[in-house]
């Protein structure tokens, strides 16, 4: 026996997990199918593997699920782009240093062939640039590095061609496996880009980011499958760039942008806190915590709009008690989830769900789009680029043709907004200047703690 | 050897499209766990790492290994966890509502 059987077994769980995901309510079941399937995996691997060494093994298990069991635990929801960024790092990282060692046996051995190579070659570039990637991408979410953009003159030529100088050496090292500077080389080059194709990117374009980095993770295991003659690498690396690409497609597309214009074209300044300058502002209709909640207890209807700034002030929670007063009132609340909310792909649906608010109130933008124009208020919270009427209306404007939610035809709109400054494309909101727009400024959490006790004192 | 390659290029095409047939049907709202949950079972590059740290491959191969298992490990377990505790927050109707009404 072999650990082929094990491996097919595995191999079948994994598609299973990933199909439970298509509905919340076999999601779970599929998780453990997944989980077991992996497990499976790794006992064959010990049983049949010619493993001669347990020891270091051992501690690394034990290491290994300490840390991911504690990151898995304690990390809060708000965390979660942070965590998965983490977390492709470490695939790719794992995915790199099997294919270095993985050269250096083979190499010793004299069983290093060209087709191995070639693989090693994929596994170590891709695995070392998804490492790097996805710490420069860390960094940006968790404010280490500057969330803006950072360009310089000629980095899409330097991208480039750091790019192609990798194919040079995959090229010279499938010819010559032996000359190891170049395998060192092409590690190297694939930290270098990695660092350097994220940092131009900015934090808006997160999801995109993300789910790139998630399928190169992805592929790095795959690749880490051909070298190895493993079919069940090959097999959940497939699976998994799949997925990436196929989210990352999406919100390219929720965003009218095609992946090269994210890759390559950064643009404009940061939103959130600093700035604020003195412009727009002056237009805008703002509003006190009374006349909003005076507009809030009046509605029949209301539709939350959130964004990333929901996010930012952990206002998740305050959001569905808010939605639960007005409720109580007698309203019906619905929640309009933008693909692109928040920095990664289903970021609001995670953090709604935290906050207990059942999944069938929340509607995507196809869903829910029409039925603005019949609703009497629209509450967004710390969302801007996603219910810019710019959009639709002004092709001069850099976003326009992303598809954005018809909030301006609301009856009313309140905006919670932090400060003035403008979102990330550095763009006016022509929403903010709107006579039925309500901007209510200051942090989100603490404006929906006020209208929660605004709206139960007018009920009491 | 070429068959090798024929052959493992066979599955990673098949699987790349059964995996677009699947995930096309993972509706947004989950996409946050299908980040986390493809996140977890693309960390099967451990039985690699296994391979590498426990093989009698040499000093360098086991130290590398050593450090990929536990990596590998942290995306393996750390992914279901959190897979698992992402998807038992999303509810349909809540009990909570009730409570305040």
């Amino acid at each position: 026996m072999s650990a082929s059987f094990p491996y097919l077994i595995a191999s079948v769980c994994f598609i299973l997990a990933l199909q439970g995901l298509s509905s919340p309510t076999h999601a779970r079941r599929g998780n453990l199918v997944g989980a077991a399937g992996m497990l499976i995996a790794v006992v064959g691997t010990l049983l049949y593997a010619h493993i001669l060494t347990f020891l270091w093994i051992g501690i690394g298990l034990m290491i290994g699920s300490a840390i991911g069991a504690a990151m898995s635990i304690w990390i809060p929801m708000t965390k979660m782009p942070e965590r998965i960024a983490l977390s492709h790092c470490f695939g790719g990282l794992a995915a790199a240093l099997v294919g270095v060692s993985e050269y250096h046996h083979r190499l010793g051995q004299g069983t290093l062939d060209q087709f191995t190579m070639g693989a090693l070659g994929l596994e170590v570039f891709l695995g070392f640039l998804t490492f790097t990637g996805s710490l420069m991408a860390f960094g940006k979410l968790q404010g280490i590095i500057s969330g803006a953009p950072l360009t310089y003159k000629g980095q899409n030529a330097t991208n480039i061609t750091m790019f192609f100088a990798a194919l040079v050496l995959l090229v010279l090292l499938v010819l010559d496996p032996s000359r190891g500077f170049l395998f060192y080389l092409m590690g190297a080059l694939g930290l270098a880009v990695g660092v350097l194709a994220v940092l131009p990117i900015g934090g808006a374009d997160m999801p995109v980011v993300i789910s790139l980095l998630n399928s190169y993770a992805g592929l790095a295991s795959a690749a880490t499958g051909f070298a190895l003659g493993n079919y069940v690498l090959i097999i959940a690396g497939a699976l998994d760039g799949t997925s990436g690409f196929l989210l990352s497609m999406k919100m390219s597309k929720a965003m009218n942008r095609s992946f090269a214009n994210v890759l390559f074209g950064a643009f404009g300044a940061q939103p959130d806190t600093s700035a604020g300058g003195g412009g727009p502002a002056a237009n805008y209709n703002l509003a006190t915590v009374e006349d909003a909640v005076g507009v809030l207890t009046a509605a029949q209807t209301v539709i939350v709009v959130p964004g990333y700034g929901m996010a930012v002030s952990q206002a998740q929670h305050a959001v569905r008690e808010l939605a639960q007063s007005l409720e109580a009132n007698g309203a019906t609340v619905k929640y309009a989830i933008h693909p692109v909310a928040g920095r990664m792909p289903g970021h609001m649906n995670v953090l709604l769900a935290e906050a207990n608010v059942p999944y069938d109130q929340l509607y995507d933008l196809d869903d829910i789009n029409d039925e603005f124009a019949r609703t009497d208020v629209a509450l967004v919270v710390g969302a801007n680029d996603v219910v810019n009427p710019a959009a639709k209306t002004n092709p001069g404007s850099p976003i326009y043709g992303m598809p954005v939610f018809n909030v301006d035809q609301c009856h009313a709109v309140i905006v919670l907004k932090r400060s003035v400054a403008t979102g990330f494309a550095g763009i006016e909101n022509d929403l903010f200047v709107q006579p039925n727009t309500m901007m209510v400024l200051g942090d989100a959490k603490k404006t929906l703690r006020e209208f929660i006790a605004g709206v139960k004192e007018e009920a009491a | 050897m070429s068959n090798e390659l024929l052959f493992g290029l066979y599955i990673f095409v098949l699987a790349g499209f059964l995996g677009h047939y699947v995930i096309e049907k993972v509706p947004p709202l989950l996409h946050t766990p299908l980040m986390a949950g493809t996140n977890a079972i693309s960390g099967i590059s451990l039985v690699g790492s296994l391979v590498s740290a426990g093989g009698g491959y040499g000093k360098l191969s086991m130290v590398l290994g050593f450090i990929a298992v536990i990596c590998a490990t942290i995306n393996t377990v750390g992914g279901f966890l959190i897979t698992d505790r992402m998807l038992r927050m999303f509810k349909k109707k809540t009990p909570a509502r009730s409570a305040k009404a």
